[in-house]
């Protein structure tokens, strides 16, 4: 797998999902929902990020709802990791089952707003282009490494399930009509 | 070798003996539960990619509670969905407009220890209180949950929590929480809270629930209380069954060994407050005593069972509340609206001038009737105040008791709710 390169954003601690994914957006398409993340602290992010661009936090990233469009915003607006001192269980599983890796590691110093990164999951390290660092980043499990370079949760159940004969579930009982 | 509640439940649910913390295993869920706004609606096309179907039509539950009831073309679409996926997938346990997810489940004796729950929402940790491993997942996991009747977990290690001493009067389980909160913060990410102690033993499973519910704030994957005779009696009282040996069976063992202990003093606690946009933020009542509310809320999952509405009418019975303050009352079941209707509660609060809404997450969730207003301020019996979460990112949300919102909502700004309780008594 190919490294990501990208601009940081820096955000404190303490991100939760209403940040990300504000309540009363939650009825609007992805790409309009998308358009509210992380206004309420930072309204220029949603306009002014690029994809390849990381988001960078300190402490309980993502802390709050279940809600997946909290890390499905991120993607869609073209983030290509999220790197934070420590994540929300589930907004971290959310992460990864999309496909969109989440690197546990403590920026405090070591990044700033602007700081051009470089992730190479493969090799285990995080560089800081902007000052010349780089640093080891945890391994993930091994069965989470497998399912981010699938692409995802979706794209490896449909890899286990896409054999002979699974084509013979029904999707739904006969009889359903929903067109 | 001693093992904690969590591991046993893993253990059982991974097919092992054992399982430690930190060990990365496949469990078995034994109930999958999902709401409108994170169930069929975001399942329905990956299920048809996939063309698995429903692992077991039996083990899935169903609930309309976060649209409802529709207030636009859209959030009628999505309950829309939601019904026809329920049809057309055979889920006979589908609660359409009933009530709150995390209120539904005991209430209908879906519930019991040792169970592995997943459920599409993060306070899924509301059914922990008995006994069960019940943790929330994203729609993409649930999706996968409800295809496989299986997930992937981490096992976690165990935070125990001993609350000794009696609650005053005027002091609830939600304001042991918001202490907790502050004291222990929420950050426990990839753990489970296990609550216990004579202050726990003493309550009734709706203020354990409490505890267990707002484990999520806590951050914890859940939290467990071990069942005991009150735990029984209520899961049967509901149409659960349940086996007494699942007292012995179901509860860590005296010397499983915890990431951390900590102790608190259930009566040395006062109503506790948590000032905008934290639970974290909480502390004494008279600290924030006299700030100006626009709003006070009763509702949600922790904050409008039957016995949160009773503390409310407690504060307002006879009473009225201030000019210029609106209280609005969501019932979280339309179970718990018949009883409060059947027992004088309901008068209560409406003749002290509240408005009741429909059943359901509402203002909570920033999606239903309720909502605010840039620069309005609430107090709200909810679990959460974080920014934006209730209407315009500009408001501010204050968390507290069913009391302390009732107290409040009587005086046009935050006020400690035990004068009013001790007034009453002394007149009794
Ligand atoms: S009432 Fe609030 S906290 Fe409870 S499930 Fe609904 S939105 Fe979530």
């Amino acid at each position: 797998m190919s490294a990501r390169e990208g601009r940081a954003w820096v955000f404190g601690d303490g991100i939760d999902t209403d940040l990300l994914a504000p309540g009363y957006a939650m009825k609007k398409s992805p790409e309009a929902l998308a358009r509210h993340t992380l206004e309420a602290v930072d309204p220029q992010f949603a306009a002014h990020v690029r994809p390849g661009d990381m988001l960078v936090a300190g402490a309980d990233l993502g802390i709050g709802s279940s809600r997946e469009q909290a890390a499905i915003s991120l993607k869609t607006l073209g983030v290509s990791a999220v790197i934070a001192k420590s994540f929300a269980r589930i907004f971290y599983r959310n992460c990864m089952n999309i496909g969109l890796p989440a690197i546990q590691f403590d920026p405090a110093g070591r990044i700033h707003p602007g700081d051009n990164l470089r992730l190479d999951l493969a090799a285990g390290r995080l560089s800081n282009l902007a000052t010349g660092k780089t640093w080891p980043v945890a391994a993930l499990p091994p069965h989470l490494m497998t399912m981010i370079e699938q692409g995802g949760l979706m794209a490896s159940l449909t890899a286990r399930f896409a054999k002979p004969g699974a084509a013979a579930h029904p999707a739904r009982p006969q009889g359903a009509s929903h067109d | 070798m001693a093992a904690t509640l969590v591991e046993k439940i893993m253990a059982r649910a991974a097919g092992r003996d054992t399982v430690s913390p930190g060990d990365i295993v496949t469990i078995a869920v034994d109930l999958a539960m999902a709401h409108d706004s994170s169930g069929p609606r975001r399942w329905q096309a990956r299920l048809e990619a996939l063309g698995t179907g429903l692992w077991d039509p039996d083990r899935v539950v169903i609930v309309s509670d976060h649209y409802v009831p529709a207030v636009d073309a859209e959030s009628a679409a999505i309950l829309q969905v939601t019904r026809e996926f329920a049809r057309d997938y055979g889920v006979k346990n589908f609660y359409d407009m009933k009530g709150i997810c995390h209120v539904i489940l005991p209430e209908n004796g879906h519930v019991k220890p040792g169970m592995v729950i997943a459920g599409g929402d993060s306070h899924t940790t509301n059914a922990g209180a008995f006994g069960a491993y019940a943790a929330g997942f994203g729609a993409t996991d649930m999706t996968a949950i409800v295809a496989t009747g299986e997930t992937w977990t981490m096992v976690p290690e165990t935070i125990r929590v001993d609350i000794s001493g009696a609650l005053g009067d005027g002091v609830t389980a939600k304001d042991i929480m918001l202490a907790l909160c502050r004291d222990l913060g929420m950050g426990h990410h990839f753990k489970v809270i296990e609550y216990g102690g004579p202050c726990v033993d003493a309550m009734d499973m709706e203020g354990r629930t409490v505890l267990s519910n707002m484990a999520a704030e806590l951050g914890a994957e859940t939290g467990l209380i071990a069942p005991d005779e009150t735990t029984l009696a209520h899961i049967r009282a509901h149409g659960g069954v349940v086996e007494d040996e699942a007292i012995q069976r179901w509860r860590s063992d005296p010397d499983a060994a915890y990431a951390k202990v900590f102790n608190l003093d259930a009566s040395a606690l006062s109503p506790q407050v948590a000032a905008p946009h934290s639970p974290a933020n909480s502390a004494d009542v008279g600290v924030h005593a006299g700030a100006r509310i626009d709003q006070a809320y009763i509702g949600a999952c922790v904050g409008a069972k039957l016995s949160d509405l009773r503390m409310a009418a407690a504060v307002l019975k006879g009473r009225k509340i201030a000019p210029g303050v609106r209280l609005l009352v969501a019932p979280a079941s339309s179970r718990v609206t018949a009883a409060a209707a059947k027992d004088g509660t309901l008068e209560a609060l409406v003749e002290a001038g509240a408005v009741v809404l429909a059943s359901g997450c509402g203002a909570c969730a920033g999606l239903g009737a309720g909502l605010l207003a840039a620069g309005e301020v609430c107090i709200s019996s909810t679990n959460r105040n974080f920014k934006g979460r209730m209407g315009h990112k500009d408001a501010s949300v204050y968390l507290g008791s069913p009391y302390t919102v009732a107290a409040s909502a009587l005086e046009g700004r935050i006020a400690d709710p035990r004068p009013f309780l001790k007034t009453r008594r002394a007149a009794a």
